[in-house]
């Protein structure tokens, strides 16, 4: 008996949206044979990961609190990947963003000026933009692959915010720690929930959602976007510039990055440090592709990566499970998805053992 | 004949093949004796294709017996079909474009020998049966004619058995037709057998002696094509009387809708056709034809005239009388000027999309846009109406892309181009590798657009097609275009020695 891969006539639809469910389903098994090898019970371990953190109204907020980056990361790279635009660098245009809205909240900040926050989460935007827009010129002037442009400068950026902290906005009151002063209340953004840490941004963050939906489903841009993500001839033929799309493409997905680094610096944390995101520019990239590069999917894929960090924290906390298990599940998680993206376009097809004989003797 | 007496070289009985919801081949019995070429016709959907992958080991059938001289056989897959003996050229081709001509034939034969050797090989192969092809170059820069001589010179290189050819000829001048012609009965006299998948009747009655018709996945009759007519054969594909394409005359002999005065652009492709001191003009009511074979700067002229590339004048390119040469596609589409274009899906069309935003791609310039936002509503209608106008065979305005025919995809193309009512239309080989019904409607709207007195450029490899429609033939050769004649003063040899100026030009660099 054996088995093979057969291509299908045409792509299974059900299988778009059962391959993250499979994915799921698949890495919680994973997870739970990698607890048992640990030594720790994993009804348990899955239980602090999965339960315990949505057991509280405190948990809930975090869990959207954190969900709210990967989810403004995720819909613009998702965007970029509808034209085939592969921003990988969200992680940079985010510590940017950060960058550049903490330096109007500390340059600005304590004197109620009307316009401060919006300016912040403007130079956040813009911060992000600038950031994008490098690879986008690289590639429009010189064919630089996005990939490797948006990577790279990602460790620029991580420098760029160690350069300040360290260097000129340290704090002198400080105590010589790597860190700016603490911003101003007028530069922290409003709470949604009492007692909670979550804030407005979560509400942006939930905006996107159906405005993202307008531009790639209803909108003439979005529909460019598909064209050259689908067919660059088609587009070419039907007047599309392909330069416009990874322009328009790159600055959106790093705008949302930026904003998501403001909101990260300006709501939770109130100071910038040298280390402001854990990994969330990174994990956004899994979360698109988990969501199937769609808004709505997106939504709900966010909110699992979200939980896996907090789990993930639990996990440090009460299991003593180093930091690591966090990348491993989001690892396993990705690898899952790929595998079972494959199923998508082919299926598994037994092949009798006559057949079989046949197809090796033949 | 004693071949006769021999077993068949391929026999195929009650052969059923079902897709989900298609039966597609339902009981085809065909046999094929040593040496014989053998034509296979039908419609678009009549089950050719189908059987053909059957043949070749891509699909197995649901029902039926292969043999092979005289023995039962299964063919799993395209490697058992190769080791028997079938060499198969595609009429989609299945070449990696970032390769080159040698290294493409390697991959595909699965050869250990050096790709010097190869090419020499290659080389060989192609002067013995005069087909012209330069294995070092990558096949991006391969206009469709050229690529399918390398699929060509792949299977003559093992030495087939039996060679199936599906739509060879589409792209070839009626000199090389006839020279691919010779290479064939060359190879039916070695005793290779020769399965010849064509439209072109006058092609089969020339070529082959034996010929089965298919409709809707049943064999529907058997005929010698060189005994019966083409109008038979004809009528027996399609299963009724066949419809005549039928010229009006134009309403008036109108102002010019598109010139073009010494246009000279260099091409932006290392292999590409430099266009040199072009000038055309076209006028309203006029259907212009360009003859020529592919790789002589058909590519580059409709790029230039179609805005994907720029002139070096504004007022090189005149659309309606206005200097275009600087516009882009969309805004010369905006001056009334339509385009259709020589690929269909990836290109003319979108697989993945469905036929609604299809009709999108390039009608948007016409009113589907409002602040921004699509108007799906109008957008549903237009290809609705499409759809029932060009009776394009498809499950709705949501079928994707790559669920239509070729002829079917072609026929929605055309329908879209015409629909937003240009001034001037580009057709670039409207009808290749269409069928007889699709191929007679496109024309016949090419030329009632004409009688409505918009104004026409087809080019086209398809001489019969270009002087049946044509008021007025050019000759695009080595990026040079001959001055256009009157359809009815020229002729076909003529119009022949003038696209074969290039390869005598060739030949004689060769010979030096």
């Amino acid at each position: 008996m054996r088995y093979r891969l057969e291509a299908r006539a045409r792509p299974a639809q059900a299988m778009v949206w059962l391959s993250p469910v499979l994915a799921a389903a698949l890495s919680v098994i994973g997870i739970s044979v990698l607890f048992a090898v640990l030594g720790r019970n994993p009804v348990q371990a899955l239980d602090v990961l999965f339960i315990q953190p949505l057991e509280t109204l405190d948990g809930l907020a975090e869990l959207a609190l954190k969900a709210t980056p990967l989810l403004l990361c995720a819909i613009g790279i998702a965007i970029g990947c509808r034209a085939e635009v592969w921003n990988i660098g969200a992680e940079g245009q985010f510590t940017v963003g950060a960058i550049a809205g903490g330096g109007v909240a500390l340059t600005f900040g304590g004197h109620d000026y009307w316009w401060l926050q919006p300016a912040m989460l403007l130079a956040g935007i813009g911060g992000g933009m600038a950031w994008a827009a490098i690879p986008a010129l690289l590639k429009t002037k010189f064919n630089a692959h996005e990939i490797l442009t948006t990577l790279m400068l990602t460790y620029v950026a991580i420098q760029l915010l160690g350069y300040v902290v360290h260097g000129p906005w340290k704090d002198p009151e400080g105590y010589s720690f790597p860190q700016t002063k603490q911003f101003a209340p007028d530069a922290m953004l409003p709470m949604l929930i009492d007692e909670t840490r979550l804030h407005i941004g979560a509400m942006f963050a939930l905006a996107s959602v159906p405005l993202a939906a307008l531009l790639l489903g209803r909108s003439m841009m979005g529909f460019r976007i598909r064209t050259v993500g689908a067919a660059p001839a088609a587009a070419r033929y039907a007047g599309f510039s392909r330069n416009t799309v990874v322009w328009v493409c790159l600055l959106l997905s790093g705008g949302l990055a930026g904003l998501a680094g403001i909101f990260e610096v300006a709501g939770p944390d109130g100071q910038l440090t040298p280390v402001i995101s854990p990994g969330y520019g990174f994990a956004a990239i899994i979360v698109a592709f988990l969501g199937r590069l769609n808004p709505f999917g997106i939504l709900f894929s966010s909110l699992l990566m979200a939980l896996l960090y907090l789990g993930g924290e639990g996990l440090q906390v009460s299991m003593q499970l180093p930091i690591a298990v966090t990348g491993t599940i989001q690892g396993m998680l990705l690898f899952f998805l790929l595998a079972a993206d494959v199923f998508i376009n082919y299926r598994v097809r037994r092949v009798p053992a006559r057949a079989a004989r046949a197809l090796t003797h033949a | 004949m004693n071949a006769s007496a021999l077993p068949p070289r391929l026999r195929l009985t009650g052969i059923v093949k079902r897709y989900a919801a298609t039966l597609a081949n339902d009981g085809v019995s065909l046999s094929i004796a040593p040496g014989e070429i053998h034509a296979l016709l039908g419609e678009n959907g009549a089950g050719k294709s189908t059987l053909v992958k059957i043949i070749y080991g891509v699909a197995r059938p649901d029902a039926g017996t292969i043999e092979w001289e005289g023995k039962e056989i299964n063919i799993p897959d395209p490697n058992a079909a190769r080791r028997l003996g079938v060499g198969m050229v595609f009429q989609h081709f299945s070449l990696f474009e970032s390769l080159t001509v040698a290294e493409n034939i390697a991959l595909g034969l699965g050869a250990t020998e050096s790709i010097a050797d190869l090419t020499t090989r290659i080389a060989a192969v192609a002067r013995r049966y005069g087909l012209a092809v330069e294995p070092g170059r990558h096949v991006h820069h391969l206009s469709v004619g050229e690529r399918q001589r390398v699929e060509i010179v792949r299977c003559l290189l093992q030495s087939p058995r039996l060679l199936i050819m599906d739509e060879p000829t589409s792209v070839l001048t009626p000199q090389e037709a006839e020279g691919l012609f010779d290479v064939l009965r060359r190879l039916a006299a070695e005793g290779c057998s020769v399965l010849y998948i064509s439209h072109k009747l006058e092609e089969i009655k020339a070529l082959c002696e034996h010929a089965t018709v298919l409709r809707a996945g049943r064999v529907v009759g058997e005929c010698d094509p060189r005994i019966a007519s083409e109008q038979q054969m004809a009528e027996m594909m399609i299963g009724g009387a066949l419809p005549v394409a039928h010229r009006s005359a134009p309403l008036h002999e109108g102002k010019p809708c598109l010139q073009v005065s010494k246009l000279t652009l260099a091409s932006d492709e290392p292999f590409g056709t430099t266009l040199r001191d072009i000038s055309l003009q076209l006028r309203d009511g006029q259907i212009l034809g360009i003859a020529g074979v592919a790789g002589n700067g058909q590519k580059e002229l409709l790029a230039a005239l179609a805005g994907e590339r720029r002139a070096p004048q504004a007022d090189s390119v005149l659309v309606c009388g206005t200097p275009a040469g600087h516009l882009g596609p969309t805004a010369r589409r905006r001056l009334g000027l339509s385009f259709i274009p020589e690929e269909r899906l990836g290109r003319g069309a979108i697989a993945e999309f469905p036929l609604s935003e299809n009709g999108l791609l390039t009608a948007y310039p016409h009113g589907f846009v409002r602040a921004g936002l699509i108007r799906y509503g109008a957008v549903n209608k237009y290809a609705a109406g499409i759809i029932k106008r060009f009776a394009v065979k498809a499950s709705g305005i949501d079928a994707r892309g790559s669920s239509l025919s070729g002829g079917n995809m072609q026929k929605f193309i055309v329908g879209r181009e015409i629909g937003t009512n240009p001034r001037v239309l580009l057709a670039a080989h409207p009808t290749w590798g269409v069928d007889i019904g699709a191929a007679i409607a496109i024309r016949q709207a090419l030329m009632d657009l004409a009688a409505a007195g918009s104004g026409v450029l087809v080019v086209s490899e398809d001489l019969a097609e270009l002087f049946e429609i044509s008021d007025f033939i050019a000759v695009l050769s080595g990026g040079r275009l001959s001055a256009p004649k009157p359809a009815r003063e020229t002729t076909v040899e003529e119009v022949g020695l003038l696209m074969g100026g290039r390869m005598a030009a060739e030949g004689a660099a060769h010979a030096l």
